[in-house]
């Protein structure tokens, strides 16, 4: 049968499996210690939480979606860390194999790229914890700190170059906005994840109109 | 007296990470096997590989230090599990933190109350819940739509890839300035993502000078871990200049 169509079903049938397994954790926590939630606790807690997660959640099934492919998506939003490692990690591998996002070669090698991805992240986790006690004083050293502040504004500065070169008529609306926005709001700092698809509308928008006006 | 690093949690933690682990092999399994169906060669496959799990090293540091910091209050086992598998740095924080807020406990101190950890894990869980739910019912749907916008008008559908990406290294970009209200110290982040930037154009012209390709799968990490490096240095020197 078709690999699309597989990787769907079994993509599906596997997430629905860790919705199960995480959901059994809390339940099997409850059951083995004997004890219920604070429920007022959790109402507010949730409160806190639910309106925000959900919605850069959805944004992020919608935004993703198309940059992973079948495969790349079903795996990375169960292993996680979209925004800061799985997405760019992509990007990288795609970039570096010099594939067209969209093709059947790019829906192949993100799958790869995600799934190397999180055994990495997977092995590293691991052994820092099981080694915790040599490592937590070179990883907690203050000469060290600055360096794991910026690994954001370092991931991205890079990534920046390769993508700004190559489209820079779409990228300065949103390059623009995005700056005066946090320079104006700095508040705003906790809300990256839904100012992720404002940039990519915005973007969108851009490409559209030049596009049509055939600047592009 | 109840541990958040209790045996039995770690024992829940392993077999979850173990089935996920072997969901991962099965998805890479299966794209090896159709890669070279498709005749994709060997040395891409490789290069791939690589790529992405030398790209995933510093980062994945990154994600230790966040289980790190939330094992002070909700021990190893938890936050090893959520930030392995299913979660991210960003939202596991926000939703302990979140949680002990309202439990009227901090993320400095290990919660030594089963009631109060089982309430920081039902809402984490609850949390994160909602785009796994959308994946299983959209993703196809979302997927099968970018094929036909693709085959419609195969250009524009590049471009509207392109501009997605975009979006999100915008929203990152301008993060980066977001403290630079603050002093020249604020400034430290865009010194990084210029250092980064800069490192990158150097790699890109190496690359086309000397004719260095094998360059282009190191170069992201390479300015990455380069501009995390410098950020040393840069965050010395304003110090300095700050005073």
């Amino acid at each position: 049968m078709d690999y699309r169509e597989n990787t769907h079903r079994y993509g599906r049938f596997w997430v629905m499996t860790v919705i199960v397994l995480l959901l059994l954790v809390p339940v099997a926590i409850g059951v083995y210690y004997g004890t219920l939630p604070d429920f007022n606790g959790l109402w507010r807690g949730l409160l806190g939480v639910v309106p925000i997660f959900w919605t850069v959640g959805a944004i992020e099934v919608f935004t993703f979606t198309p940059m992973l492919g079948a495969g790349g998506t079903y795996l990375a939003f169960i292993t996680g860390n979209l925004t800061n490692l799985k997405v760019p990690c992509v990007l990288n591998a795609l970039q570096a194999a010099d594939v067209k996002q969209g093709t059947e070669e790019a829906e192949v090698l993100s799958t790869i790229a995600v799934a190397v991805s999180s055994f990495v992240t997977m092995a590293i986790i691991a052994l820092g914890v099981l080694l915790l006690s040599q490592v937590e004083p070179l990883l907690e050293s203050p000469a060290l700190q600055p360096a794991f502040e910026n690994i954001l504004p370092a991931l991205f500065g890079g990534l920046g170059v390769v993508f700004i070169s190559k489209n820079w008529k779409i990228a300065v609306a949103p390059l623009v906005f995005m700056i005066a926005l946090f320079i104006l709001m700095p508040s705003l700092a906790g809300s990256v994840g839904i100012l992720v698809p404002v940039g990519a509308l915005i973007a969108i928008g851009v490409a559209r109109i030049l596009y049509r006006k055939n600047l592009l | 007296m109840f541990s958040p690093n209790d045996p039995f949690l770690y024992i829940i933690t392993a077999i979850v990470i173990l089935i996920i682990t072997g969901q991962s092999v099965f998805f890479l399994v299966r794209a090896l096997r159709r890669a070279k169906a498709i005749g994709i060669p060997s040395a891409t496959l490789k290069k791939t590989m690589i790529s992405s799990a030398v790209y995933t090293i510093a980062p994945a540091i990154s994600i230790l230090l966040g289980v790190i910091t939330l094992s002070k209050s909700l021990g190893f086992p938890l936050p090893w599990l959520r930030l392995s598998v299913i979660g991210a740095i960003t939202y596991e924080t926000a939703a302990a933190g979140a949680a002990t807020n309202a439990l009227g406990l901090s993320l400095g101190t290990l919660i030594t109350d089963p009631s109060a950890f089982l309430t920081v894990v039902w809402v984490m869980t609850i949390g994160i819940m909602f785009s796994l739910v959308l994946v299983v019912f959209l993703a196809k749907r979302i997927e099968s739509g970018m094929m036909k916008i693709r085959n419609r008008d195969e250009k524009w559908s590049g471009f509207l890839v392109s501009s997605l990406f975009l979006g999100m290294i915008s929203a990152f970009l301008g993060l980066v300035f977001a403290e630079v209200g603050k002093g020249l110290t604020g400034w430290i982040p865009v010194f990084v993502m210029l250092a980064s930037m800069l490192l990158m154009v150097i790699l890109g012209a190496l690359m086309k000078l000397l004719q260095w390709k094998w360059l282009s799968e190191y170069a992201l990490p390479i300015s990455m871990l380069g501009g995390m490096a410098l950020a040393i240095p840069i965050t010395n020197l304003v110090g300095i200049l700050a005073k």
